[in-house]
């Protein structure tokens, strides 16, 4: 596991983009003090999900409808097909730790990133 | 209504989609008919005046059915509806037959308005941008140098104007009316947005509109109402969209929304018929807010209204209740920024920056009767508009 970012810097009800790691991902803190991180970059199209709107554990990507399940990383609706990346969590002494997938991301048309 | 056992969906695009899908989230799980008169299943339409026509989007990427998305429909594709009755909720089709359900969902879109034959209209290197056969039928002539003009600077102009710039073409924008997207945005935002040609070096001529398209078989230039020339090797036509309810004619079902109008729907999109329902950009649904009948030819509302219709259909919305249709919203994407817009304008509003400025391209915009939130423009503000977005009106506002 990696110390991404203290837990502090993520609002509650939020998202925080992190880009220490390639791909980008996003870290969100539920209203109910779960913590989840997923690849950031919807796989339909190049939108940062941690700008998205947070209910409950699902993240709607900031651009078009599709919901994406911070537990599962799987998507309720169109215009996404493919689900992103989930990255397991730890919560420890403030700070928040994630074991990165190892699974290929699925990066929407026309993006790429050096895979770390 | 006694629950349906087929249920006709008249067009396989996005709205008809959205319906089949929902009537399956619904747990209907009689037999769905998708009727279309294009040869494809279910494709994504926003891509065709960007990604699509830089090779980013693949064909394969443009599916609206995933893997797992099967929604156990029959498919009746390259096959036209020519007529409906609503009392027997009997379909023609253009291959001569007919089919009956319990309920019919009307979502036969829209079709790109065209210049006339007369004035140039059906010239070689004319294009409209509507289907997946516009779109790669256009794309094989956006070829680096060559010299496109854009009649119209609407959203659809705006985005391949900014995907052909980007492709090394040599692009220019004619706009009949004095601001572009003036009807969308305001003429403040309007002209906000439009400055984005500019900054990018794609000329952008305004309040001139387009006397006749010149050639002879292929078309070689643009002639303005003003009286000048502009060379040109190819040219798309984006001057809006005519709802596809032409073949409602005689069905005695309303047409209603203005010139342009749509199937006139209730708030739910039940039509005037038992059993009939209209969704997506041939549809003219009654906005409770705007207290008017509107067509809204957006992405977003062709995909979750359908779900209002599909929950009347089934007889799972109680009909005391009023109903609340969420802020229409769209979005485009043009060079590099993000255009979103969600809400009503009424034409009446105060706009204030709320963050950004229209100099730095990061503008977000709110509009304003009294204290209440309208609509919301934001370029390149993601993750505030989707806040303010929220919080916009879903009931009446009063002026």
């Amino acid at each position: 596991m990696q110390r991404i970012c203290d837990l502090a810097d993520v609002p509650v009800g939020e998202g925080l983009r992190i880009t220490s790691v390639s791909p980008p991902i996003a870290v969100f803190v539920t209203h109910a003090g779960e913590v989840y991180a997923v690849d950031d970059t919807c796989t339909h199209q190049d939108a940062s999900l941690a700008d998205g709107w947070l209910e409950g554990c699902w993240v709607e990507c900031p651009l078009h409808a599709s919901r994406f399940d911070l537990r599962t990383g799987e998507i309720d609706a169109p215009p996404a097909k493919r689900p992103v990346r989930v990255h397991r969590t730890s919560v420890r002494d403030g700070a928040i730790w994630v074991e990165l997938s190892s699974q290929t991301p699925n990066l929407p048309p026309g993006v790429s990133y050096e895979v770390a | 209504m006694p629950t349906p056992r087929t249920v006709l969906v008249v067009g396989a695009s996005l709205s008809g989609h959205s319906a089949a899908r929902a009537l399956r989230t619904e747990g209907y799980d009689g037999r769905i008919v998708m009727i279309g008169d294009e040869s494809h299943r279910p494709y994504d339409r926003p891509p065709l005046s960007k990604g699509f026509l830089t090779g980013t989007t693949t064909l394969e990427d443009l599916w609206l059915e995933g893997e797992d998305d099967e929604i156990g429909a029959e498919w009746l594709l390259g096959t036209r509806a020519t007529a409906l009755d609503p009392a027997t909720r009997t379909v023609r089709l253009s291959d001569g037959g007919s089919l009956a359900g319990d309920a019919v969902v009307v979502a036969t879109g829209s079709r790109a308005r065209r210049l006339p034959t007369a004035l140039g209209g059906d010239l070689a290197g004319v294009h409209t941008v509507r289907t997946l056969e516009d779109a790669a039928s256009l794309r094989t002539e956006l070829v680096p140098g060559a010299r496109l003009v854009l009649v119209g600077a609407g959203f659809v102009g705006a985005e391949i104007a900014a995907t052909a710039s980007g492709l090394g073409l040599d692009v220019t924008l004619v706009e009949a009316s004095p601001t572009p997207l003036a009807a969308q945005l305001g003429p403040e935002l309007g002209t906000v947005v439009a400055r984005l040609h500019a900054s990018h070096g794609v000329p952008l001529l305004c309040g001139t509109p387009v006397a006749e398209l010149t050639g002879t078989g292929r078309v070689d230039g643009v002639r303005l109402a003003d009286g000048r020339s502009l060379p040109a090797d190819v040219v798309v036509v984006g001057i809006g969209s005519v709802a596809a309810v032409a073949w409602l004619a005689g069905s005695g079902l309303s047409i209603d929304g203005g010139p342009a109008g749509g199937l006139a729907c209730n708030a739910t999109g039940a039509t005037g018929a038992p059993a009939v329902f209209g969704v997506g950009d041939c549809s003219a649904w009654f906005d409770p807010v705007v207290g008017a009948h509107r067509r809204v030819e957006h992405w977003t509302d062709s995909h979750e209204r359908p779900r209002h219709a599909v929950r009347t259909l089934l007889g799972l919305t109680d009909p005391q209740a009023s109903p609340v249709l969420a802020a229409p919203y769209f979005w485009s994407d043009q060079y590099d920024v993000r255009i979103q817009f969600a809400g009503r304008r009424f034409g009446d509003e105060s706009v204030t920056i709320e963050a950004g400025s229209p100099e730095t391209g990061d503008v977000l915009a709110v509009y304003r009767r009294g204290d209440v939130a309208t609509a919301v423009l934001a370029m390149n503000q993601p993750r505030l508009f989707g806040r303010v977005r929220r919080s916009l009106a879903v009931s009446p506002v009063a002026a």
